[in-house]
């Protein structure tokens, strides 16, 4: 890299004369040797993912989640360094736990994202700090039915409340990405990590945009995509994890949960046989399921 | 007293509270549920002690586009209230890029009535409209409690109208008979309570926006500016 040893690259509040940030460059490269972490924005819920790789025989399976609740209806994923990314869950929990506080009622996956993006934003300012080494990705289920203020007592009219408009969709599913710049979009399949090219070219063939992914296809897509993007560091273990919200009348009825252990061993079972098999063969295989 | 504005016997409230010579909104307020929304309405007179210091005084208070409240209790606590909830509901409008609710309006003051019971004597009546809900009202009385109710009175001057309201109070009302029904409540409870009187003032609000009202103690039908 051209930038060693110009001094550029040593603090967080010098820019380089053609306008960069070293050290937010540097913290990308952190993120770019992390495990995969997916998320996918299907019609009726969200899916997060993540391929954790086993760096010790001794530890247990199954056990040190990574994927974790931040409100009840919204998870984060994030890959990278690891204790910056408990770090950026213990902050999103008090951002969710200070809305409640202060509106009595749950956070929106747009105010969390934007209140992160700001928070790791931050980072890139001091020279006291160093950025944050992930790059996370927030999944949650904004509630389609309305909300009571938490604690309140009684009810509107029996009728229900006058001048309602009836029809009007509200809610749904939401996903962001927060990169360590505190650059934060929202997607329809975000993908980070080692494996993010492949999984990003993988979650493009979805046609997510056209919201015709069901949940439960969509589970079954976040495996195989997980499974596809190890496939070329055959080196290392991975478990993989996988959580998902889904609508209140869906699986989930609204929270963020583990995906349970038979679909998601399921989920598994085809992965591999997708990769055993002929990529096309199986695409149309799976539009069947 | 040491335990603010309860009574000895930590039950009763203490409601000669105020300090000699603070403003008091010896009030009939009230907010209805409408078939496209609701109605807010109150009297008009601020007294201090026996001395009406306003008669015409608007005690029907925007904080958002379409979220109002009725005040009653200390004018100056009062207005200090809706002054801070008018300023959370413009950050929250302006920072989320969306208009808060009145789920949202109803908490933020009942947050501030709670946290501060000690120091403020506000009685206050929170409805709003927006698209999602519809019409919604709240009461927050003197403790800090939130309820949801299909309509709600409050101010000294309903605890003679409480009967009225229950008699006449129907669901699913059109506008022009919820109008007729605050406005029947609200006649009687100036009539009735010595701390109530002057004009009756109305807000409407619902999909349209929001129209006021202004009802004279000697013409019952206004139909001036506002109306239309």
């Amino acid at each position: 890299m051209t930038s060693i040893g110009t001094g550029y690259d040593l603090s967080n509040s010098v820019f380089s004369p053609d306008g960069r940030n070293f050290q937010v460059e540097y913290a990308v490269k952190a993120v770019e040797n992390g495990g995969t972490a997916i998320g996918i924005r299907c019609k009726d819920g969200i899916v997060l993912a993540l391929e954790k790789l086993i760096t010790s025989k001794l530890l247990k399976p199954g056990a040190n989640k990574r994927i974790a609740t931040v409100d009840r209806n919204m998870g984060v994923v994030s890959s990278g360094l690891l204790p910056d990314g408990r770090h950026f869950v213990s902050r999103a929990r008090d951002e969710a736990a200070e809305w409640r506080r202060l509106y009595k009622s749950p956070t929106p996956t747009s105010a969390l994202a934007n209140r992160m993006g700001s928070y790791v934003q931050m980072y890139t300012l001091y020279s006291s700090v160093r950025p944050f080494g992930v790059t996370a990705i927030v999944g949650g289920w904004d509630s389609e039915a309305e909300l009571p203020v938490d604690g309140q007592v009684g009810s509107g009219p029996k009728v229900g409340s006058g001048g309602k408009k009836d029809g009007a969709k509200y809610g749904g599913p939401f996903l962001y990405m927060i990169e360590p710049s505190g650059l934060y979009w929202g997607y329809y399949g975000a993908a980070t990590g080692k494996g993010r090219q492949i999984a990003k070219s993988e979650l493009e063939k979805l046609s997510l945009s056209e919201g015709n992914l069901s949940l439960e296809e969509g589970v079954k897509e976040a495996a195989r995509i997980i499974y596809v993007a190890h496939d070329d560091n055959k080196d290392k273990d991975f478990e993989l994890e996988m959580t998902w919200v889904s609508s209140l009348d869906g699986p989930t009825k609204g929270r963020h949960e583990e995906v349970p252990k038979e679909l998601r061993e399921e989920a598994e079972r085809l992965a591999k046989k997708a990769l055993e098999g002929d990529d096309d063969d199986d695409d149309d295989e799976k539009m069947e399921e | 007293m040491a335990t603010g504005m309860l009574g000895e016997d930590g039950i009763h409230v203490d409601m000669n509270h105020l300090k000699k010579g603070e403003v008091n909104l010896g009030t009939s307020i009230m907010a209805i549920n409408f078939r496209d929304g609701v109605i807010l309405g109150a009297d008009s007179r601020t007294t201090t002690g026996a001395y009406i210091a306003n008669r015409v005084t608007d005690k029907l208070t925007q904080v958002h586009d379409t979220i109002w409240c009725c005040r009653s209790g200390s004018a100056a606590d009062t207005q200090a209230v809706a002054d801070i909830v008018h300023y959370h509901l413009g950050m929250y409008g302006i920072t989320n890029d969306e208009p808060p609710t009145t789920q949202t309006a109803a908490a933020i003051f009942q947050e501030l009535c709670y946290d501060n019971k000690d120091q403020l004597s506000a009685g206050m009546i929170i409805a709003g409209y927006d698209h999602r809900h519809g019409g919604q009202v709240y009461s927050i009385p003197l403790g800090g409690s939130l309820h949801k109710q299909p309509y709600a009175i409050g101010g000294s001057g309903s605890t003679y109208i409480y009967g009225y309201c229950d008699a006449n109070w129907r669901e699913n009302m059109t506008e022009a008979e919820g109008v007729n029904f605050v406005k029947g409540a609200l006649k009687e409870a100036i009539k009735w309570d010595g701390s109530s009187g002057g004009v009756i003032r109305m807000v409407v609000l619902t999909a349209r926006g929001v129209q006021r009202h202004l009802y004279l103690p000697d013409h019952n039908d206004y139909e001036g500016p506002g109306t239309k």
